[in-house]
């Protein structure tokens, strides 16, 4: 597919929707939003360059193998899960760290049901990706 | 005891590795693992005899009173002393065995792996530990028999060990958990302990024919035999180890474990002496008609398996004590010959008995020893085969019930282990050197070391029996349930018993010298019945295969229409007749209320469906079908769930893309309608009732009144718990996570599986040629 427009649109577009799938991810917490919708929205992204630019072009941006992102994710998923050992709690029991400000309020807390969250995002990458890039790579 | 199983399946993990490192020497530190649990077993010893079990339990899954609970009675301590010592032995003769062979460190695994299992199995108290542990065996002894997998006799072999096996151990899962239920407990100890009458419930009979087919298949009981036989085209090693010693045991030791809670009925007491008098006197006869030194050895350990379970059966105080002294005895002498067999074929290149002759003088050692066995074997004095028969003739003399033609049976399966044993040592060892002879040579330490030691201690205890009084009175106690002392002796005094061992003795030696036309005769009596055995298990298969092909013809067609077709009538079918029964067909209200968004949505709807029923390409309907997906994104954020709304969004927007790249390729639609109008017509009624019976679904739901106790808990602790004000995402990633990772890994396989589907297309020669390395690359 050869088209400016496409190809133009896409380079603004690309880094703000990867920006903007991370902020997804991260605000997931509290706002709408989550590790798979923001998985999806990176997906889209990438999707979207593989189409205006052409697979390989997205492979060389990705870098790595989208096989890799899926199994990445899908291990750092269950990985979360085991920092409730120690504890002697059930598989997966979330574990907390708090940060907190001056005046002794919550400023930051930072715990294992984020980075599931960061796995649920590589692995809905990971495997939108696999796809697109076996389909398209049929040509 | 978990210590013991866990270093011997760490020691399997690392067999491939080690042997890599130290191909010299790596059977000798893996044989530590073994030898190491061989040194605690015994350590254990004197607690055990002394009448105290040894118990150990973890929770395993405790929702549903699962325990990886393990006990050590005195028939476990046999057993697990056979298994660490046999082991530690066998794995030293697999690296003298096996030396410099590509796959000497996969061998190493597997055995090893198979030794954790086995362990585990004869020491599990709780009946899914036991079931695990019981298929664990199978799987390995698959892995072995077919360990030369290049060859197809060898992979029949081990299929169809593993589907008689395997179909055995269905068997005992089903028995296991009937026995749980009518024994009100979920360890063998506990049901055992509670004393209950299981001979008169309701289920005995259920339990008692599955767990005696688990136990039958295992242990290749007349009519599941043809397996054991073909299992021989395993390495030596296997089949010295698993086929004679071990896992073949299993059976035995299953039923032995039972025959406290369900031994003693009339049904328990034929079905067991029957078929294992029938398969002792079967196996008897088949090792005399055989070739082979290995199926020969195959058949005599159906005959030593089939006495075992004859013994179970009976009983009676003898039989008991004979089984306990037999099993010790055949282990031994079984397993020294094997491996000497094995040492012939090494030495010689062949284990056909016709071709060998003479061999005494090139392997002096492994003929000593095969003859110290083989005498074993034939239950002549002194040795510890010899008191096993004693003690079997006093079981079925000492029984009040008519089992004289179990008593010919015997005597006659008896005579025939002389007639094997002059097979495998007389006819190969003595007389004149033949062609395989005269090249023929000792093999190494590790290859006569454990022949050496087994069949030594055949002797040995059959000179000095006191010594294993208290374990064998411990074993016997296992197998009674209540105690019950053994004292072996070599003389017994001129008992009746003692005459029946001179007519076996004298018979034996007529068999072996009248070997000839017994095997002609023997032969029409193979093919009128085992051969049907193998034959049949051929015709199952075939069988089985025709009615899947059948089956998959027509439910596989590859017509994608009609898979949709089918499913869909299912959908309509089920949930249309549940919802008709239940009488949950509700009304909806037909005031609207003023919802202006919704109404004008579903408008967007209605229109977007027109636009896909008229669409006259295949892009045109995907494209008016994203106007009903986008529609209902904006449902969902018009009506409080952004969240949803949104992944709704990026997924219409994926598919879109997705199906884009899909269509690129297809062929165009053909013009005009594209089928008949009566399918038309017929997939129409269908659309239209799937839809209005998932309509019907909805407003029933609608109308129940929604329960607000898990929104009001998700909703006050979110925060407060989890740190997180997004109550979904919460829900996702922290109260039910693990329902995401379940959803993820469905995801991940998804990806995955659409790229190996894809990928295989290319792999296909017709494919079109690659251009550039990046296929090549990826793939």
């Amino acid at each position: 597919m050869d088209s400016l427009i496409l190809r133009t649109a896409t380079r603004l577009l690309l880094t703000l929707m990867i920006l903007f799938s991370i902020f997804i991810l991260w605000r997931g917490h509290n706002e709408p939003g989550g590790g798979f919708v923001g998985g999806l929205i990176c997906a889209v992204a990438f999707a979207l360059h593989a189409l205006a630019f052409g697979v390989k072009e997205m492979k060389r941006l990705l870098v790595v193998d989208p096989r890799s992102l899926l199994g990445g994710g899908l291990l750092l998923g269950i990985l979360s899960g085991f920092f409730a050992g120690p504890g002697g709690d059930p598989f997966m029991t979330a574990r907390w760290i708090i940060f907190k400000d001056a005046t002794g309020a919550k400023a930051l807390a930072l715990g294992t049901p984020v980075l599931f969250d960061i796995g649920v995002y590589l692995v809905v990458v990971g495997a939108l990706l696999a796809m697109v890039q076996a389909l398209m790579e049929e040509d | 005891m978990l210590t013991a199983i866990g270093i011997i399946f760490l020691a399997a993990a690392l067999a491939p590795t080690l042997n890599r490192l130290f191909p010299s020497f790596a059977h000798w530190l893996l044989a530590l693992a073994p030898a190491g649990g061989f040194v605690w077993f015994a350590g254990q010893f004197a607690t055990v005899v002394g009448g105290q079990p040894v118990a150990e339990s973890w929770k395993w899954v405790p929702a549903l009173g699962v325990e990886l609970a393990f006990r050590l009675d005195g028939l476990s301590l046999l057993f697990a002393l056979l298994i660490t010592g046999i082991g530690t032995l066998i794995v030293l003769y697999s690296g003298g065995y096996l030396r410099g062979h590509r796959h000497e460190g996969r061998f190493l695994f597997f055995i090893m792996a198979f030794m954790g299992a086995m362990l585990g199995l004869v020491l599990a108290d709780d009946i899914i530990s036991l079931f695990v542990f019981w298929e664990l065996t199978s799987v390995t002894s698959f892995l072995l028999i077919g360990f030369n997998h290049a060859d197809a006799r060898s992979r029949r072999s081990a299929l169809q060990a593993l589907l008689v096996t395997g179909g055995g151990g269905m068997a005992l899962l089903a028995g296991l958990i009937l026995l749980g239920t009518a024994g009100g407990a979920g360890s063998l100890s506990e049901i055992a302990a509670k004393g209950m009458d299981l001979t008169t419930h309701g289920l005995y009979l259920p339990i008692l024919a599955l767990l005696v087919l688990a136990a039958f298949t295992k242990s290749a009981q007349v009519p599941f035999h043809f397996w054991l036989p073909n299992a021989m085209d395993a390495p030596t090693p296997v089949s010295a180890y698993l086929h004679s010693a071990t896992m073949v045991k299993a059976g035995i030791y299953l039923l032995a474990r039972l025959s406290p809670m369900l031994g003693g009925t009339d049904i328990w007491f034929w079905t067991l002496t029957g078929f294992g008098a029938l398969t002792a006197f079967w196996g008897g006869a088949m090792a005399l008609r055989a070739t082979d030194l290995k199926k020969i050895l195959a058949y005599t350990t159906l005959m030593a398996l089939g006495t075992l379970t004859m013994l179970v059966g009976l009983g009676t105080d003898y039989a008991i004590r004979g089984f306990a002294a037999f099993l010790l005895a055949h282990s031994l002498y079984k397993g020294a010959l094997f491996m000497g067999a094995g040492s012939v074929d090494h030495g010689s290149g062949t284990r056909e008995v016709g071709e060998l002759s003479g061999l005494f003088r090139a392997m002096p050692v492994t003929g000593v020893f095969i003859a110290l066995a083989a005498l074993s074997m034939s239950g002549l004095p002194p040795f510890l085969g010899f008191i096993g028969k004693e003690l079997i003739y006093e079981g079925l003399l000492t029984t009040d019930r008519p089992v004289w033609p179990v008593l010919v049976a015997s005597v006659l399966a008896n005579a025939t282990m002389l007639g094997a044993a002059g097979l495998v040592f007389v006819k190969p060892f003595l007389g004149a050197p033949s062609k395989a002879a005269a090249h023929a040579h000792e093999g190494g330490v590790t290859l006569w070391l454990g022949p050496a030691l087994l069949a030594s201690l055949g002797l040995l205890l059959g000179l000095y029996p006191a010594v294993l009084d208290g374990l064998l009175g411990q074993v016997a106690a296992s197998v009674r349930g209540e105690p019950l002392a053994v004292e072996l002796h070599l003389w017994h005094g001129l008992t009746p018993a003692l005459g029946l061992s001179a007519i076996t003795v004298a018979l034996g030696i007529g068999f072996y010298l009248a070997l000839r036309p017994l095997t002609a005769g023997l032969a029409g009596l193979e093919r009128a019945t085992r051969f049907d055995a193998d034959k049949g298990w051929d015709h199952i298969l075939n069988g089985l295969d025709a009615l899947a092909r059948a089956v998959t013809g027509q439910l596989q067609g590859g017509v994608m229409t009609r898979y949709m077709a089918i499913i869909f009538t299912a959908m309509l079918l089920l949930l249309g007749s549940t919802l008709w029964f239940r009488q949950a067909l509700v009304l909806p209200a037909t005031d609207l209320g003023g919802q202006w968004v919704g109404l004008l949505l579903g408008i967007m709807m209605l229109v977007g469906t027109a636009g896909a029923l008229r669409a006259r390409s295949r892009l045109g309907a995907i494209t008016a079908l994203s106007i009903n997906g986008l529609s209902v994104a904006m449902f969902f954020i018009a009506y409080g769930a952004p969240d949803v709304g949104i992944t709704q969004l990026m997924v219409e927007t994926l598919t879109a893309i997705i199906l884009v790249l899909v269509l690129a390729r297809l062929p165009a639609l053909p013009k005009g309608p594209d089928r008949k109008p009566q399918a038309a017509f017929l997939h129409g009624i269908l659309a239209l009732g799937l839809g209005g019976v998932v309509t019907a679904i909805l407003l029933a739901i609608i109308a129940l009144p929604l329960p607000m106790t898990l929104s009001q808990f998700f909703g006050d602790t979110s925060y407060l718990e989890a740190y997180g004000r997004n109550v979904v995402n919460v829900i996702l990633v922290d109260f039910r996570g693990f329902d995401t990772l379940g959803e993820i890994t469905v995801v991940a396989s998804a990806g995955l599986g659409v790229l190996a589907l894809l990928k295989a297309r290319y792999a296909r020669p017709k494919a079109k040629p690659q251009t550039g390395p990046q296929t090549g690359e990826a793939a």
